[in-house]
């Protein structure tokens, strides 16, 4: 393993700032301050932090209606992101996309989503972008396995393969679509099994492991930018709360959720940090103190911001 | 007459009609166990099985699609599409298939299917969760299109809905789901096609539906204070849509207002006014007046929702510049 301890240290610092954000966005929920809807990406960091740490602002990444943990990777900025879950005008979409529709286009944010499946044609479609501008950026697909049965995903990856597109789809197999068990939603165990029908390379990995994430589309990103064409990474991982916040879970089975909440993602990665020397239980406490601080301001951020104008309504619906 | 909600009146009309026929079905994203997003379905798994009963993969299109071949095969299928905004991915089934399968056939299919969904903005659900699309429904001719408004239609409507040899979509407002009212008990069926109107009244007609008549209702009320006396019509059905009532009703009043959540641009309002132009227009002595939401995608803010929603205080200025 040559990963740098400076790479070490970010993915941990990456994890534990999404963790605390989302910690934070369901206490700010339970107490009522941020509406809508809300689903929570605790237990599966390690995927979008593993896969954006390949990627440059230049590269475009779809996220899904799970997306806090997508944009924190790709570089989201705390602050505009605390702002828009609480619909304030500071927000990164001035209060009106709110935590199912944040995105920044200048990082290549091409934005969380609410309909389940509808990232795929769009990043295969920011894939032929940098394909026909002849530039060497990538375009990353996160979807979930209940996505992974939508059409789009068919018609996505057959046309990414012929057109030999530079794009990464990334399967968070966290084994629920909302209620629905894997089991009984597909026939297979493996989604990257599917990779074959396109004619595309696939592959399954431990999705709570930031560096198999992070070793794994590294190669499937290379493959990307030297214009080999895209590949399908199936992450098993699973999500320790809710399909959204207010669900209990029932569906869940109680002993394989203990199972999994102790492998969690980021617990495994300090265990492994401490035991290879690469931090300090001080540096470790450090970290975390670092993480809080940066939540914390974004929460006095947003809560010190505006509610958007009356006049925003009837704003951004045209261009121009 | 029993105390119900809107979602246990929905749930009741379902539960009878499966009880009689064996070849009624429910297919959908987490109807089982889970009960449906908004606990629609909560109970029906325990009763009728999962062969009845059957969560489907997120798959719109041939949720949509298999329950147009399983009723031209002689099923029932009830069909859920979680939210209407979904629409879109099974827009082709209903549009090109469910509608114009019988036309195309010379008559010679039937399509007894519900396409169950909900909509309605007003919690924080933002753009792609929240919006009303009847309209693009009503615009299909072979599709009926049912948005009650109280726990007793939401009841009687399903059973209605259920029943029919047609594809009906079936919409029902998140809003109200909590909703309580006196429902009958027992089989209980709401014809489609049959307004009702929900308040009497001698000055102004105010037509609304879904959870905008409960606008309508508190504008009346309102109103009322100050000496207009409205009248508030529900079609319950917008396809086919009961003008006969709304005429009556103008014959009274003479005057018009159209209240929808959908947005106002291609929004049924403007075929009601223009169906009362062209078969009422010496009735009016006012020009017909629509509350609707703006033309924009539903906002995320709480703050600007609620300025993007038709309220009672629209209606009841709305009414006012009538006077
Ligand atoms: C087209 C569409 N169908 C259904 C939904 C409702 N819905 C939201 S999330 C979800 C489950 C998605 O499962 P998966 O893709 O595995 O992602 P996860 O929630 O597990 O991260 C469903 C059914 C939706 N938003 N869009
Ligand atoms: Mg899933």
């Amino acid at each position: 393993m040559e990963i740098t301890k400076e790479k070490l240290l970010s993915f941990y610092e990456t994890m534990l700032t999404i963790r605390y954000f989302e910690e934070k966005a369901v206490e700010l929920f339970a107490a009522g301050q941020i509406p809508g809807f809300v689903h929570l990406y605790i237990g599966e960091e390690a995927v979008a932090t593993g896969a954006c740490a390949n990627l440059t602002d230049k590269d475009y990444i779809t996220s899904t209606h799970r997306g806090h943990g997508h944009l924190i990777a790709k570089g989201g900025k705390l602050d505009l992101m605390m702002a828009e879950l609480f619909g304030k005008a500071s927000g990164y979409c001035k209060g009106k996309g709110g935590s199912m529709h944040i995105a920044d286009v200048n990082l290549g944010i091409l934005g969380a989503n609410g309909i389940v499946g509808a990232g795929q044609p769009i990043a295969t479609g920011a894939a032929f972008a940098c394909k026909y501008k002849k530039t060497d950026a990538v375009s990353v697909c996160f979807f979930g396995d209940g996505a992974s049965n939508r059409g789009t995903f068919h018609e996505s990856l057959n046309m990414a393969s012929i057109f030999k597109l530079p794009a990464v789809y990334i399967c968070e197999n966290n084994m629920y679509g909302i209620s629905n068990n894997q089991k009984n939603h597909m026939n297979i165990n493996d989604i990257s099994d599917r990779a074959a029908a396109y004619g595309m390379p696939g592959m399954t990995i431990d999705g709570n492991d930031v560096i198999a994430v992070y070793e794994a589309v590294k190669e499937a990103v290379k493959r990307a930018r030297k214009g080999d064409g895209p590949s399908l990474i199936e992450c098993k991982t699973w999500r320790h709360r809710g399909h959204f916040e207010g669900d209990p879970g029932v569906y869940k089975d109680p002993k394989e959720q203990e199972t999994w909440v102790k492998k969690d993602p980021i617990i495994k990665l300090e265990e492994k940090l401490l035991e290879h020397k690469v931090v300090t239980k001080e540096e470790i406490a450090h970290l975390q103190e670092e993480a809080h601080g940066k939540i914390e301001a974004a929460v006095e951020f947003a809560k010190n911001s505006k509610d958007p104008s009356l006049d925003e309504l009837l704003t951004d619906v045209y261009a121009g | 007459m029993t105390q119900m909600s809107y979602v246990e009146g929905l749930r009741d009309g379902i539960r009878i009609e499966m009880k009689k026929d064996s070849n009624i079905y429910m297919a959908g994203e987490d109807v089982g166990i889970f009960g449906g997003c908004f606990g629609q379905t909560a109970g029906l798994f325990q009763e009728f099985g999962g062969e009845r009963i059957i969560d489907t993969p997120i798959s719109e299109t041939v949720i949509v699609g298999h329950a147009v071949g399983a009723a031209a095969a002689g099923l029932r299928p009830i069909v859920e599409i979680m939210f209407i905004d979904f629409i879109g991915v099974c827009m082709d089934e209903i549009l090109n298939q469910a509608a114009k399968m019988r036309y195309m056939f010379g008559g010679k299919a039937k399509l007894p299917m519900v396409i169950r969904t909900t909509c309605g903005a007003g919690v924080g659900a933002a753009a792609q969760h929240s919006q009303s699309l009847e309209a693009f429904l009503t615009h299909i001719p072979g599709i009926k299109v049912v948005m009650p408004a109280t726990p007793a239609d939401a009841k009687g409507l399903m059973a209605a809905a259920i029943r029919d040899d047609n594809p009906v979509v079936y919409i029902e407002h998140k809003g109200l789901l909590g909703f309580k009212g006196e429902v009958p008990e027992g089989e209980y069926v709401v014809p489609l096609g049959k307004a009702d109107i929900k308040r009497e009244g001698t000055d102004v007609t105010i037509v609304a539906w879904s959870a905008m008549v409960h606008q309508a209702l508190a504008a009346a009320e309102a109103l009322a204070q100050e000496g207009i006396s409205a009248e508030v019509i529900d079609p319950r059905t917008l396809a086919p849509f009961d003008k006969d009532s709304v005429l009556q009703s103008l014959e009274k009043t003479g005057k018009l207002v159209i209240v929808h959540e959908a947005v106002k641009t291609g929004g049924l309002g403007g075929e009601i006014a223009a169906l009362v132009a062209d078969e009422g227009f010496d009735l009016l002595d006012a020009p017909i007046k629509r509350v609707t939401a703006p033309d924009c995608p539903v906002p995320f803010s709480s703050y600007l929702e609620a300025h993007y929603l038709p309220s009672q205080d629209k209606i009841v200025k709305a009414v006012k510049e009538m006077f």
